[in-house]
């Protein structure tokens, strides 16, 4: 089965990286700063030892003041997980960096994010709706729609 | 630099495709935000009906009701409700229904069976506009009847009567063959009391 790494070891070991980039560690997760995302995405999937190679899954969560948005991340060379959590603040133009360049599996989940949930991600090479159609008003999974 | 012309005339670009659907789902929708009253003509038919009863009325309905083929349209869960109907063990053969035609112009009934989002509602009046006379529209499951557990969401059409008359409806979630089956020999009756000679006045 796939083991879920530390979140509090590999927090470590990014922080020791990247100076200043990770706010807090969980049981499995690591929640970082939206700026340094692709830095430490970029070093997740190519450290040795680390190698998420796979992207499963992105999740975005509104929680009123903020929107965080999860990425699950596999490795299926060494058969490990990890859930890396970034936040975004502000209602009118959430905005986080694109994560296409690194895992292609990206490409769609952003653009449905973006559909529902109306973040924005900045480097994607075609944002636009994916689920509903041109023209339609507002974003539905957000908690204030309606 | 001919050719980029010529592509140019005809080939469209993401954008306008993109923005085109989003206007034809918009005017539809602005269209339709009224369920189409379901026909009682049929009924009141009767009595008319005994007046000019004709063998022609007879043998017509009866051909068209033995074989009623439907048209292959399966939307959502209760696609697989439909196709259990059609295969084997319900066997809708027994009716003459066992050609779910693929493409609409040799079909006489729609099943619609299963969730009618917005975004899908366009390309259900053109399948059923290119249907060639008579058509009849079975509404399968509580989704295509009202929308459903999905009623007053974002995405779903609250009945599919708000784009094309119904003739039957089958409620269930989703309605067991039997009942597909039960809602299928309505129809056939409803098509035996078809007059065509009025129906063509």
């Amino acid at each position: 089965m796939t083991v879920a790494l530390s979140g509090d070891e590999i927090g470590g070991r990014l922080e020791e990286q990247f100076p200043g980039s990770v706010v807090e560690t969980g049981l499995n997760s690591v929640l970082v700063r939206s700026e340094s995302l692709v830095k430490i995405a970029t070093f997740l999937k190519t450290a040795s030892g680390l190698e998420f190679d796979y992207l499963s899954a992105i999740t975005s969560v509104d929680y009123n003041d903020y929107f965080e948005v999860l990425y699950q991340l596999t490795s299926i060379k060494h058969n490990h997980s990890l859930v890396v959590k970034t936040r975004c603040h502000g209602r009118e133009n959430p905005t986080l960096p694109s994560v296409v360049s690194l895992w292609r599996g990206a490409d769609f989940q952003e653009r449905e994010i973006y559909d529902l949930m109306g973040i924005r991600f900045d480097g994607h090479p075609n944002l636009k709706h994916i689920f509903l159609w041109e023209g339609f008003p507002g974003h539905p999974l957000r908690k204030d729609y309606e | 630099m001919e050719v980029d012309d010529i592509a140019k005339q005809y080939v469209y670009s993401d954008t306008e495709l993109d923005s085109a659907e989003g206007e034809a789902i918009e005017s539809l929708k602005a269209q339709s935000q009224q369920p189409i009253p379901d026909s009682d003509k049929w009924l009141s038919e009767e009595l008319r009906k005994n007046i000019l009863v004709t063998s022609v009325d007879v043998v017509v309905n009866w051909a068209r009701r033995s074989s009623l083929w439907p048209v292959n349209f399966g939307l959502a869960c209760c696609a697989f409700e439909m196709i259990a109907t059609a295969a084997s063990r319900f066997d809708i053969a027994r009716f003459g229904m066992e050609i779910f035609r693929a493409s609409p112009r040799q079909a006489d009934l729609m099943i619609v069976a299963g969730t009618v989002t917005w975004k899908m509602a366009p390309q259900l009046k053109r399948i059923y506009d290119q249907m060639p006379e008579p058509k009849w529209v079975l509404a399968m499951g509580a989704c295509a009847i009202s929308g459903g557990i999905f009623t007053g969401s974002y995405s779903v059409v609250p009945g599919v009567s708000c784009i094309v008359p119904v003739d039957v409806y089958v409620p269930g979630c989703p309605p067991r063959p039997e009942a597909l089956l039960y809602g299928i020999r309505m129809l056939h009756n409803k098509i035996a009391k078809n007059s065509f000679i009025t129906e063509s006045t």
